[in-house]
């Protein structure tokens, strides 16, 4: 925040800048192919046990074992092959929620933000509301009422965090229909619609990306959460969070169990919030250049 | 001679405080028309209520506009829209703002001429082409592909001249189009406007608070204090025999044309204490609504 303030104020080009969307950038293209091609990229089946082969330590340890390059779990299960279709799952959900929870808070927010008054109060006040619930108790009592499984999760999250996109969107349409283009919008006979889809969403365009990457970081970790506490999809599916939640079990045994998805999940989130942040400077039309 | 803009006794207020109290003028056919007064007279207010795009807060309590012979007070949204572009164009004050970040001038200039004209693409583009001609703008074909940002003050002033005139309206609304440019470039703009203006025989009304731009290109004249018409005529008339104690004090404290307009030399306090219990005495008379 503070460097940003320093950018903006010398009107300088931070060197780190296009370093993090690198970088966001590696990631998620990383996750989206392990994502995209865990079935084939996965030495075996994810849920196939071999109780002969359990806690096998990772290839750099003793007695590793190189059909299992990162060990294997309290069951024989492959590590490494349930983190790839975790990654499935971590980013399935993140894309879907992500972009159902953008579509309905950037609607609110552009009709709250572009048409004010008694709508906007309407909007905001159920904001509030909706702001004053904690959000993790909040996902949690959800998927325990509507029922575990993967389209749970996502409803979930969708749930929670389109006040995100609302109130982003909301604030950034109220500056820009104060601009005088919004008014010759309507000065060359463009309708309301018209205005707020082809003139003002365009300029808002480049903050919903930036959020939207966040917010796949945002939904990664609340889907961890949920299977860890055992709300997503069934137990023996891989999912990153399951995994930690198995390998808690057997932290002082074989910690790797529980390091491994936590660091996907860390990389990930961190990869993704680069992306956003180094996005909101290469997208911003007026620092564009 | 027909009148394009008639105005009669339109009185608007904000919030319940008078803005414009029975405000007068015509603007006749191929004439231009200066609106003149300080800061907060209500300038920007008669050039919104012509545009239909008056403040949420601001109710017209009475009077009349009419265009071209027709009563537009009233006019429906949708009638207005048809109206405005084609009948009324505007010129707006701040060429930072009024021109869309996230398109490119093409886009901006092309998009106006399809929407009222219904030129295909490259019809469209050919007159954008000729349009930046007309407002001399040199090496147009890549300013055609510039973003706002990338052109200067004075450039972008030309890119909405050429916008306001694309559809060769009836009337066009200039609010103080230059004050946001340096001198010199201030000079071409007006210039420039006269010159179309003259060659397409279009009325304009001219806002500003600079009587030496009056006196170089309008015709008539309207001078406002506080929502009230303290003296109109033609403008030879008024600078050689103000009819108002105000208008000389404005005339006597008006800087040579070619120096910086931001200076209106205060007003002595008599007057304005004159002219502010007038106003008073205006509320008392009608009720402060
Ligand atoms: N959106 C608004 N809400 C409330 N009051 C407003 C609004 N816009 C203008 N006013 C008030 O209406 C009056 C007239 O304002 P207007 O903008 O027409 O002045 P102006 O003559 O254009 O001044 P300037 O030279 O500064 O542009 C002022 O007293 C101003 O405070
Ligand atoms: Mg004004």
């Amino acid at each position: 925040m503070a460097e940003r303030r320093i950018i903006q104020a010398t009107g300088m080009r931070p060197l780190v800048r296009p370093g993090r969307v690198t970088l966001g950038a590696t990631i998620l293209a990383l996750l989206a192919f392990a994502a995209v091609f865990a079935p084939l990229l996965a030495p075996h089946n994810p849920i196939d046990q071999d109780l002969m082969v359990s806690f096998l330590p990772p290839f750099w340890s003793d007695g590793a074992d190189p059909a299992y390059p990162l060990g294997t779990d309290s069951l024989g299960r492959d590590v490494l092959s349930r983190l790839l279709y975790g990654a499935r799952i971590a980013l399935t959900v993140a894309v879907i929620a992500a972009f159902l929870a953008g579509l309905l808070g950037t609607v609110l927010g552009l009709l709250a933000g572009y048409f004010g008054g008694w709508v906007d109060a309407l909007i905001s006040r159920i904001v509030d509301i909706w702001l004053s619930f904690p959000p993790v108790l909040l996902s949690i009592v959800l998927v325990a009422v509507i029922g575990s499984g993967l389209h749970s999760v996502i409803i979930a999250i969708v749930v929670i965090d389109w006040t995100r996109f609302c109130r982003v969107v909301r604030a950034e349409v109220m500056v820009q229909r104060n601009q005088d283009y919004v008014a010759a919008a309507v000065t060359i006979g463009l309708g309301r619609w018209r205005t707020i889809v082809s003139e003002i969403l365009p300029n808002v365009a480049p903050l919903l990306i930036v959020l939207f990457s966040l917010e796949m970081g945002i939904a990664i970790i609340v889907e961890a959460i949920l299977s860890f506490v055992g709300l997503s999809v069934p137990s023996d599916f891989p999912t990153w969070g399951g995994l930690i939640q198995e390998g808690r079990l057997y932290v002082n045994q074989s910690p790797w169990l529980m390091v491994f998805p936590m660091v996907c999940i860390i990389l990930s989130v961190l990869g993704l919030n680069a992306l956003g942040d180094g996005l909101r400077h290469r997208l911003d039309p007026v620092m564009r250049r | 001679m027909n009148d394009m803009l008639a105005i009669e006794a339109l009185r608007i207020t904000i919030a319940g405080r008078n803005v414009l109290r029975d405000v007068s003028l015509a603007v006749p056919q191929g004439h231009v028309h200066g609106l003149v007064g300080e800061s907060g007279a209500g300038k920007t207010m008669v050039a919104r209520a012509v545009l239909g795009i008056l403040p949420a807060a601001a109710r017209v309590i009475s009077g009349h506009i009419a265009f071209d012979g027709a009563e537009i007070t009233h006019m429906s949204e949708r009638e207005r829209r048809a109206l405005l572009g084609r009948g009324i164009a505007l010129i707006p004050q701040d060429p930072m703002t009024a021109l869309n970040p996230a398109f490119r001038i093409e886009h901006q200039i092309v998009d106006v001429l399809r929407h009222h004209f219904g030129l295909g693409r490259t019809a469209a583009r050919a007159q954008a082409l000729e349009l930046m001609h007309q407002v001399h703008i040199r090496a147009p074909e890549r300013v055609l592909r510039q973003f706002p940002h990338e052109l200067s003050g004075g450039m972008r002033q030309r890119v909405l001249i050429a916008i306001a005139f694309a559809c060769r309206p009836k009337l066009i609304i200039a609010d103080e189009p230059s004050t946001a440019l340096d001198v010199t470039v201030q000079r071409q703009v007006l210039r420039l406007i006269k010159h179309l203006q003259a060659r397409e025989n279009t009325a304009v009304l001219f806002v500003t608070h600079n009587l030496g731009v009056v006196a170089k290109i309008c015709d008539t004249m309207t001078v406002l204090h506080a929502g009230r018409v303290v003296e109109e005529g033609s403008v030879e008339a008024c600078f050689e025999r103000p009819a108002h104690a105000y208008t000389r004090a404005l005339m006597a404290a008006t800087p040579r044309y070619d120096q910086p307009a931001a200076a209106l030399a205060p007003v002595p306090e008599a007057l304005s204490r004159d002219l502010a219990d007038e106003a008073t005495a205006w509320d008392a008379r009608h009720g402060a609504a």
